[in-house]
């Protein structure tokens, strides 16, 4: 399909353009981390959103805050991806790299695809940001964009010269920093998206700016218009609206979704909510919303440091409100003691941990899920807690809640394991009906008469007895406790049963959780089992192979402690069990204890997301 | 009845997986196995349960001790601080079930298993943060921190001071002995320079910290110091803590009588006590001594000791306590005054009146709901960049 366009009044003669239609296409910005990628990035994801395309994103910005403008540490990512399929991750690999400047070519040119689309603002290939990048010669005068199709575009002086023309009244800096928008009007021709979202949205944020707010929406416009007269675009594309089911959806990303989660929890239960948090990437965003929340009476509390943090959760928990602390793997670390005091005092606790690289500070903005071990195993003595891991930035939500309502119903402390990935990520959200939502049933025990604090039930959960509550007086604390009583104890009998029971109350967490779910044929040769942030690529491998009509299945764990009660017969109707994990094995470690499978590891260590590809070719030699 | 007879030992029935089932099913009968009446080892119980206090008004100081067996060390210190906060806490009119102990890890720390309120013996230095998040979260409750001087001091040094200074209305007692007890006598933070313990065989190098001193820098609201020696000054010490709106920080020397014994016996040994200790009063002229003839005068931005009735020297030249400054610069040259340069100060240094962190909280959730209304689940949820699909 072939349309002309009208040329402008002042125009050259028209360019015949051409239309095209794609599937799937993935798109990665980058810029300096002072050049709005991110914004253009989500602006476009919001676009294609309302448009009906499935989308997912991912941010990849720098640990620095404001590195050397136009260094290498200095460059900042979004990767989008947008299909008229169901997607789960943001694409393996960008079929289309925007690049603001020499260092963000540099940085993210080997991810492009062979062959792949270049757009390049080339009024920042001077000699100085040449060699911040490091580029002997400019990479758009030798052998290195060689293959690519490459858009050289003069975007800082054409955004600045359609500014001047305007006559908008802004410094150099501020017309320059539109930038991003005029680049965003050349993509949103390029792929036949609309303006009208875009526009509305900087009405609306530069309301008490209206000379910003013009600024940007003529850059905007002069993109779009320049990309649609240029000779440099012969063809444009479109990606047609995805078979989404029915339904309101809403973008949310991980941390988003994990906080409007605890809140909902809250509403859910009727109990107020404390988050106790100390800063820390990736998790801080979580502060920050449930900071916004406050009219829900969420109490938030930025701590002197992460031991704080904690303990005043517990605190907060002892209380009977719901307990939540939030933080990354290095702030596990230091409230293991703690949640080993929540354990011991049997006293529901939720411990959020956004992971990241690690060990030590490791890779702060970068994803990992190293930090299983530490849940399930990381404090002295026989520690046993609950361990949950949402797949999706959108089954956060969902995984919250569940966190919640296993803390309060089995008296206990529940780590939940988010990432980097899972956190900044972002994906389409069927928004539940409120109906839909379960009911956390939270029970007090008033009642004096033979009140024992530490007496169960038959999920081994002990009486919930707070503060205020006349008659119940009790002590809690670290040192073993006595059966029933609670009372200080060094009883070795004691110990060892109240070691074994608190052990069993944990086990029998698995009568109240669901099922695994095998997606594709309960049985075959190759079982591909993941856990958290990996969920989207491993199904998209899974489905790729299954299209081709290999045997091969996939089981996604939510639940890693204690384990879904059919795990194991999941597991032996394969022939061979595959788990790719950004770790060096830590769930085939426990699937390997635990069931005596020859479970075969597929480690990732690199602060990145697997690639659909890459799982699929690791399954491939199993087949 | 022995070990063996004991249903759920280790190589009983609970390896096969049923104690527990049955722990449920008949608890009462399993708990009476494993508690193993007979055993030594096992602690007379703290739970007095299905007993309601009295209303406020007419509770004693029996209504607060728990069942639990006191095992401080016989001639201990901390058993006369015990037995002073039990006596005082009728006298606050507050209801029994609405106050609860925290404490951390050390001998103070157990304390809570001896008061008959609610309790929460907790981890090493962490009582201040834990005690904090139960006062933010139920304001309506009286809570009181029991520490010591290397829980408070070394391992817990972060959230003590930033508990003191957020001012949450609560009170911390630091019970310094200057010593570490439950560990068998290694120095504390608060051990003089030179000290021999089994640490430090050629004696302490680190110098040591002054409690009051960290309290005023952490913007403390109430400040005093008492000693577990008398009866009297503590009680009322105590009662003036828990009245006081905001957080009150009482450090009470107590003498370890196993590890260092007599730590203060250099001021407070009765015979010489009105020379070498000065009992703060507010309002009052600085004025100690036998013969109460000498008192603390200020000689430029020093304070300086002098004797009444020499060199011209009256009442009027001496320094009037008073515990209201707003600053608190007098409070802290007050908490660096030590015997034998000065008599060892005890009594309130300050009390001021500042909004309490619990309060702003609640301050900051109400204006929030009347801003944007109760929250609405709903409408949170289907906040954000939203879209329908047909």
């Amino acid at each position: 399909m072939s349309t002309v366009i009208d040329p402008p009044p002042d125009a050259a003669p028209p360019v015949e353009k051409h239309f095209e239609e794609l599937e799937t296409v993935t798109i990665r910005f980058a810029g300096d981390s002072g050049d709005g990628m991110q914004l253009t990035g989500t602006q476009f994801t919001n676009t294609s959103a309302v448009l009906g395309n499935d989308i997912s994103t991912l941010p990849d910005f720098p640990a620095e805050i404001r590195a050397p403008a136009g260094s290498l540490p200095g460059v900042s990512g979004f990767q989008l991806n947008f299909s008229s399929q169901d997607i789960r991750t943001p694409g393996d690999q960008p079929n289309v790299l925007v690049a603001m400047n020499p260092a963000a070519l540099k940085v993210n040119l080997f991810d492009l695809e062979e062959g792949g689309t270049i757009i390049v603002n080339t009024d920042e290939f001077n000699k100085e940001n040449l060699k911040k990048a490091a580029y002997a010669v400019s990479p758009l005068e030798d052998e290195t964009l060689k293959g690519y199709r490459v858009h050289r575009l003069p975007i800082t002086t054409l955004n600045l010269r359609a500014l001047q023309e305007a006559q908008v009244k802004l410094t150099r800096k501020e017309m320059d920093r539109c930038k991003n928008f005029f680049a965003l009007g050349v993509l949103y021709w390029l792929y036949d998206r609309p303006m009208e979202p875009t526009l509305q949205w900087i009405e609306a944020k530069f309301k008490k700016l209206p000379e910003v707010a013009r600024a940007n929406v003529i850059a905007l416009r002069t993109g779009y218009n320049f990309a649609d007269t240029t000779e440099v675009f012969t063809t444009h594309y479109s990606v047609k609206k995805a078979a989404i089911a029915p339904g309101k959806y809403r973008k949310i990303t991980g941390n988003e979704a994990t906080a409007i989660g605890f809140v909902a929890a809250s509403q859910l239960s009727g109990r107020p909510l404390f988050y106790g948090s100390y800063p820390i990437t990736p998790a801080s965003d979580i502060l920050h919303e449930l900071a916004r929340h406050k009219n829900f009476g969420v109490k938030t509390f930025q701590a002197e440091d992460e031991i704080a943090a904690v303990c005043a959760a517990i605190g907060a928990s002892f209380t009977g409100h719901i307990g939540l602390t939030g933080t990354s793997g290095p702030g596990v670390a230091l409230k293991q003691e703690a949640i080993g005091l929540a354990v011991m005092t049997e006293l529901p606790l939720v411990i959020v941990n956004v992971q990241r690289g690690g060990p030590s500070t490791g890779l702060p903005t970068k994803t990992e899920q190293a930090d299983l071990f530490q849940a399930v195993w990381g404090r002295n003595g026989e520690c046993p807690a609950v361990v949950l891991a949402p797949s999706t930035p959108a089954d956060c939500f969902h995984m919250a809640v569940e966190a919640v309502r296993l803390a309060f119903r089995h008296m206990t402390p529940v780590f939940y394991l988010s990432d980097g990935y899972l956190a900044n990520g972002a994906e389409p959200w069927a928004i539940p009906a409120m109906e839909d939502l379960p009911i956390i049933e939270v029970k007090f025990t008033e009642d004096p008469e033979g009140f024992l604090p530490y007496a169960r039930d038959e999920r081994l959960s002990r009486p919930f007895a707070i503060p205020g509550t006349p008659g119940l007086e009790h002590r809690v604390g670290g040192i073993e406790k006595e059966h029933l009583t609670g009372n200080v104890n060094y009883d070795p009998e004691n110990h060892e049963f109240m070691v074994r029971l608190r052990q069993e109350k944990i086990d029998r967490v698995a009568d109240d959780i669901p099922d695994l779910e095998v997606f594709g044929e309960s049985s075959g040769k190759v079982l591909v089992l993941g856990w958290g942030s990996t969920y989207g690529s491993i199904t998209s491998a899974v489905e790729r192979l299954q299209r081709e009509g290999r045997s091969v299945s996939s089981a996604h764990l939510r639940y890693l402690n204690p384990f879904p009660k059919n795990l194991g017969d999941v597991l032996k109707n394969f022939e061979r069990v595959i788990i790719p994990e950004m770790n060096l094995g830590q769930l085939a470690t426990m699937i390997r204890a635990k069931f005596l499978i020859d479970a075969v590891t597929f480690s990732k260590v690199k602060g990145r997301p697997f690639q659909i590809r890459e799982i699929v070719e690791k399954v491939e030699e199993y087949l | 009845m022995s070990t063996k007879d004991n249903e759920t030992n280790g190589n009983g029935n609970y390896n096969e997986g049923n104690a527990a089932k049955t722990i449920a099913a008949d608890a009462e009968n399993i708990g009476g196995n494993v508690s193993g009446s007979g055993s030594s080892q096992t602690y007379p119980g703290s739970v007095v349960a299905g007993e309601v206090a009295p209303p406020p008004a007419q509770l004693k100081k029996a209504d607060f001790v728990s069942g639990q067996e006191v095992r401080w060390c016989p001639g201990c210190g901390d058993y006369s601080i015990l037995n002073n906060v039990q006596k005082v806490m009728p006298e606050l009119g507050i209801p029994r079930e609405k106050i609860v102990f925290v404490s951390g890890i050390g001998c103070s720390s157990r304390f809570p298993y001896y008061m008959n309120t609610y309790g929460f013996h907790s981890i090493h230095g962490r009582a201040p943060a834990v005690a904090t998040g139960i006062k933010a979260a139920n304001p309506e409750l009286s809570v009181w921190v029991v520490t010591g001087d290397g829980d408070a001091l070394s391992i817990g040094g972060n959230h003590f001071m930033h508990a003191i200074r957020r001012n949450l209305d609560m009170n911390v007692i630091l019970f310094n002995n200057r010593i570490y007890g439950l560990t068998k006598g290694q120095y504390s933070p608060t051990s003089e320079l030179g000290k021999r313990t089994k640490s430090t065989p050629m004696g302490v190098i680190d110098y040591p910290l002054n409690p009051l001193s960290v309290a005023i820098a952490s913007e403390a609201t109430f400040v005093a110091r008492s000693l577990d020696l008398d009866v009297k000054h503590l009680g009322a010490t105590v009662q003036a803590a828990a009245r006081h709106k905001g957080v009150s920080f009482i450090e009470v020397y107590q003498n370890c009588n196993i590890f260092n014994d007599g730590a203060f016996e250099y001021f407070t040994e009765r015979s010489e006590r009105t020379d070498r200790m000065i009992y703060l009063e507010h309002g009052q002229p600085m004025i100690f001594g036998k013969e109460r003839n000498r008192g603390i005068r200020m000689n430029g931005a020093q304070p300086e000791v002098v004797q009444i009735g020499e060199n011209g020297i009256t009442v009027d030249d001496l320094l009037v306590h008073d515990i209201h400054l707003k600053d608190p610069s007098v409070a802290f040259m007050l908490a660096r005054m030590e015997y034998p340069d000065f008599p060892q100060p005890v009594g309130i240094f300050r009390a001021v009146e500042r909004d309490t962190y619990e309060d702003m909280m609640e301050a900051q959730i109400t204006a929030a709901v009347e801003k944007q209304g109760a929250g609405n689940l709903e409408k949170l949820i289907n906040s954000g960049e939203t879209w329908v699909v047909q």
